[in-house]
């Protein structure tokens, strides 16, 4: 536990060395390379992955009955709401943790272990899963440099510190790591194999939704890399504002001078 | 009188097909958005041939697409070193490159089911229209804003594309600085790389 805790300490301290206060309030969607070369040929590597592994498997899991998809897809996104309400308290959003709070409960009882939605049905609203990495951008730390993790994907310096704080905050994780089992929240069988299990099947049920979309990403880009950096990054910001509206942020001085030519 | 008649008949045959393929749109940006989805879902829901949907999916883009304004975005701040006829050339490429980048996407979807949900003007030249791709059995719902330019208030023109927050024309900027940087700022390799994708 202890060791446990001064890793966390390790990437807090680590997070404010990337703290930027001036990038807090208009962060862009750009972020220098740490290491492109390095980074194009792992995408590559991931994509070849992807290709013999990845999405052979999502297929697999798409021709299953949509009832066993939906339930799966609702579980394991019910238990990662544990991650997301970690992350509301950190981020300082009480109102988003209450409402991740009622989602769990209710989906977790009267849901039966999260496998049906009802708290949609009862006006507790779906909303965006929470990380570590998000609540680091909260506090203000800047992205720092973007660069490819061999597997994991896409990333930036601030969001892979965000990854190791991950395990440390995730209820999940403990409760299968956790050697001393507590009849109460009965983890007596729960293994550290259970939290790969569940990784896993998020990633897969991630993948099966996107099987189209990458496709076409893959098709139509003429630089496969640069866009999907460009879509990680747009997309990481937007996270991190929690903004509704999609076009804030948007830097219109290009579009200025076009339409004064 | 019935030769009045025929011959009216005959000029409304004629000049019927003409009417529907010279559409005006709305100007209100909302309808615009609706009429655009509902044109685009006829001709992708159609038994057309792939290139037969691309070349109606083309026309509709031309008329309403502000495809050259999204090229010289797109190209950034590179637009202003490029000579009249390398800027000439560029707009003929990029206008090729658009409409098949733009075509290919939207003709993997057989039968899209969009609904137009609000629209917000955020300023005297933009409205954004919201709309959902709704979910079937294997996708799940995606959120499509329209960046609409209402410069001229009697003929609206998309700009840009936002799905799920995401920019397309942002998007594609970033890959034509990203092939123009690794290239030594070089037009003609950008020209080169655009040809390939559009001969593909």
């Amino acid at each position: 536990m202890l060791k446990r805790l001064k890793i966390l300490a390790t990437v807090f301290v680590l997070s404010l060395v990337v703290y930027s206060p001036q990038l807090v309030a208009d962060e862009r969607y750009t972020a220098n390379e740490c290491f492109e070369k390095f980074s194009r040929g792992t995408l590559k590597f991931n994509q070849g992955l992807d290709k013999v592994i990845f999405k052979p498997v999502a297929k697999g899991y798409r021709a299953l009955p949509v009832p066993i998809r939906s339930g799966t897809s609702n579980f394991v996104g019910n238990l990662r709401s544990l991650l997301t309400f970690t992350n509301n308290i950190l981020q300082g959003d009480f109102r988003g943790a209450g409402n991740t709070a009622g989602r769990f409960t209710i989906n977790t009882t009267v849901g039966i272990l999260g496998i049906f939605d009802p708290a949609s049905k009862m006006g507790f609203e779906k909303k965006s899963r929470e990380d570590f990495g998000q609540t680091l951008g909260v506090w203000g730390a800047d992205s720092g440099c973007y660069f490819v993790l061999p597997v994991l994907g896409p990333t930036t310096m601030r969001d892979s510190l965000g990854l190791i704080g991950n395990v440390f905050i995730d209820p999940v994780y403990h409760l299968t790591h956790n050697s001393e089992t507590d009849v109460v929240i009965g983890n007596e069988n729960l293994s550290e194999h259970n939290y790969y299990y569940y990784k896993g099947t998020d990633a897969v049920d991630f993948r099966s939704k996107n099987i189209e979309s990458i496709d076409s990403l893959e098709k139509n880009s003429i630089d496969f890399y640069a866009s999907v950096k460009s879509l990680y990054l747009q997309n990481r910001s937007q996270k991190i504002s929690n903004s509704p509206i999609s076009d804030k942020g948007q830097d219109d001085s290009d579009w200025e001078e076009i339409d004064n030519q | 009188m019935k030769r009045t008649l025929t011959s009216f008949l005959l000029l409304f045959l004629i000049l019927a097909p003409a009417q529907s393929t010279a559409m005006a749109y709305s100007s209100d940006p909302e309808k615009f958005i609706g009429e655009i989805i509902d044109e685009a879902k006829i001709i992708l829901s159609s038994q057309d041939s792939q290139e037969a949907k691309a070349k109606k999916l083309s026309e509709i883009a031309l008329k309403t697409v502000d495809i050259k304004g999204i090229g010289y975005y797109t190209l950034g701040s590179k637009r202003k070193e490029l000579s009249p006829e390398e800027l000439k050339k560029y707009e003929e490429i990029f206008q090729k490159y658009f409409l098949k980048s733009f075509t290919s996407r939207l003709t993997t979807y057989s039968d899209p089911k969009i609904a137009v949900l609000s629209s917000e003007k955020i300023s005297d030249k933009y409205t954004i229209v919201k709309t959902m791709l709704l979910k079937t059995t294997k996708k799940p719902e995606v959120k499509i804003d329209w960046r609409v330019y209402t410069k001229d208030p009697d003929k609206p023109l998309i700009r840009d594309l936002i799905i799920e927050g995401l920019k397309l024309a942002r998007t594609q900027k970033e890959e034509f600085a990203s092939i123009l940087s690794s290239n030594n700022n070089d037009i003609n390799a950008l020209f080169k790389v655009l040809e390939n994708f559009i001969n593909k």
